[in-house]
């Protein structure tokens, strides 16, 4: 019974993973013979190449925004809509609505809003007189990546608070009934209730978040601009880039590598902080 | 008082982010690049179906959509298939094979699918699957295999096992208590992870781009990424697309929320 599932994960999964590892000590433009070259690609990765060092410090920063930003903002929202009434699961549903959509769909709308001529963003900033905020979002190096970061955001922020939700939801209510009785305002409440009692869902939250952001791809390609110079490029769009566009297959494959040893170093990290906090 | 006024804002604010962009691409699809340009948010002039005529004249839209319908329903179907043939397999095994195979699937948990560009791709054209929406099928069925027997795997795993072994001393074997007690059981995990797939595979760019580039064989997210070089400027013409490429989905989400919105943060949570 376990055949169909085996075989094909065997064919298109681990054997690619394997051929991944072998291509990944040559150099090779796809066509012509690999040539072996060991572990030039990664050392030359670490010590020669200014772009993939942009990249990775692109990858970290849009990846620490997004999981700041997007995990605090979805943890407040759910602590507001944590109760069932009509007008929480309205907004519940509402905010989920990015989730379904496609992310070349949804990189192609706020391109749309942050269009520098005619983008709601900018006409917005210059109706309420602040043309001065106005910008060319996506094609400054400095705010692209920035940018994109937002989009992300607004993308998913709607998925984690329903996770969020069905986590607060498990929290016994006599906690927060004592901690009234003691009497704890809001904000001490959630700082000695709701936070630590969240702590799980917050790992789970994290731990997805991150994984997201370093196999983010879609929004970047249907984003970015050359005029940012790179400025927004994250892991997988250099490697598709380094493969499909400048033909350098081997060393496409020793960024993959490198990708796989962080995520799964970033991962493990995790883990242990998240674990210590929890036993303490 | 100050705490309600806050929440009010907040949540407002943020509601108001998701229906403003909405908005400004549903009635941008009933007006001109100008109106679009000058007044987003303002009703359109008439609400006439013209872009979508157009849209659908050259038949550009007709073809991908097919293909994507085609590639989501079959890799959905064997995924969920094979996934709960083998979970199944798992969670019924009581020697370290289970446990193998189980491993061997959360290590594709742990390292995402998308490293894997270069040897699916030099493998692809090596036996001409390049360029087939088959060829697309397999590689969704590989990627989306790990998360599917994560799920359908601990759902298995939390029955009763009193419940098969009763059947297996009726005499029915593997197969039957697999179809006719444990797959009609797991239907709401099941259910929920196709959900889950549907809008993957659905949405899916990095490995139809990678894979295709025949007009004839394109699917609904690398249709709407040519829009972006075609029609520089025609924001009327892209919005109309991205509806058009966005209402399975709308619907499905209108009709079923509650379990679409389990099914994908299932996949989130025990992703």
């Amino acid at each position: 019974m376990a055949s169909p599932a085996l075989a094909i994960y065997a064919f298109l999964y681990l054997y690619p993973s394997i051929s991944n590892l072998l291509y990944s000590t040559t150099r090779w433009d796809g066509v012509t013979k690999p040539i072996q070259i060991g572990l030039r690609n990664f050392t030359y990765l670490l010590t020669n190449d200014d772009l993939f060092m942009k990249v990775l410090g692109n990858n970290f920063r849009f990846t620490l925004i997004v999981v700041i930003f997007q995990t605090s903002l979805a943890l407040m929202f759910a602590t507001f809509l944590v109760k069932n009434t009509k007008m929480t699961i309205f907004l519940r549903t509402l905010y989920f609505f990015p989730t379904i959509l496609s992310s070349v769909s949804v990189g192609l709308i706020w391109n749309f809003l942050y269009d520098p001529n005619f983008g709601f963003i900018n006409a917005s900033l210059k109706f309420f007189g602040l043309d001065a905020l106005a910008k060319n979002w996506l094609a400054d190096p400095k705010l692209a990546l920035y940018a994109i970061a937002v989009t992300q955001i607004w993308f998913h922020t709607g998925q984690m608070v329903i996770i969020y939700v069905a986590g607060l939801q498990q929290i016994p209510s006599d906690l927060y009934e004592a901690a009234q009785v003691d009497g704890a305002s809001r904000w001490q409440q959630f700082k000695s209730v709701t936070w630590p009692m969240a702590l799980p869902t917050t790992a789970v939250v994290v731990a997805y978040t991150t994984i997201q952001t370093f196999r983010a791809f879609d929004l970047v390609y249907s984003m970015a601009q050359p005029a940012s110079l790179n400025g927004s490029d994250l892991l997988v769009n250099l490697v598709y880039n380094s493969a499909f566009v400048g033909y350098k297959f081997g060393y496409a494959a020793a960024q993959s590598i490198y990708l796989v040893i962080l995520v799964l170093l970033v991962t493990w990290l995790q883990r242990r902080v998240l674990k210590n906090k929890t036993e303490d | 008082m100050l705490y309600k006024v806050i929440r009010s804002s907040l949540l407002t604010a943020f509601a108001l982010a998701v229906i403003v962009p909405t908005s400004i691409v549903i009635l941008g699809t009933f007006k001109t690049d100008l109106e679009i340009y000058t007044k987003p948010l303002a009703l359109p002039k008439s609400f006439n179906l013209d872009n979508f005529r157009t849209l659908f004249a050259d038949g550009q839209m007709i073809v991908p959509f097919r293909n994507s319908v085609i590639v989501s329903v079959f890799s959905v179907f064997f995924t969920l298939l094979f996934a709960s043939m083998v979970s199944f397999a798992i969670a019924r095994s009581i020697t370290i094979t289970g446990k193998v195979m189980l491993g061997l699937f959360t290590l594709g948990l742990a390292i995402p699918g998308q490293i894997n560009i270069v040897p699916i791709f030099t493998l692809f054209v090596k036996l001409n699957l390049n360029n087939s929406l088959f060829g697309l099928i397999l590689v969704n069925i590989a990627l989306t295999l790990p998360i599917s027997v994560f799920i359908i795997t601990a759902f298995f795993k939390d029955l009763p096992k009193e419940m098969f072994e009763s059947a297996g001393l009726d005499g029915a074997n593997h197969w039957r208590i697999y179809r006719s007690i444990a797959l009609p059981l797991a239907r709401p995990a099941v259910g929920a992870t196709g959900i889950f797939l549907f809008v993957i595979t659905w949405n899916d760019l990095l490995y139809p781009l990678m894979l295709i580039n025949e007009a004839s064989k394109k699917t609904l997210p690398l249709v709407l990424i040519d829009f972006r070089g075609e029609f520089a400027t025609s924001y009327s013409m892209l919005f109309t697309a991205i509806i058009v490429a966005s209402i399975p989905m709308i619907v499905m989400y209108v009709v079923a929320q509650k379990s679409f919105i389990a099914g994908l943060t299932a996949g989130a949570v025990k992703g």
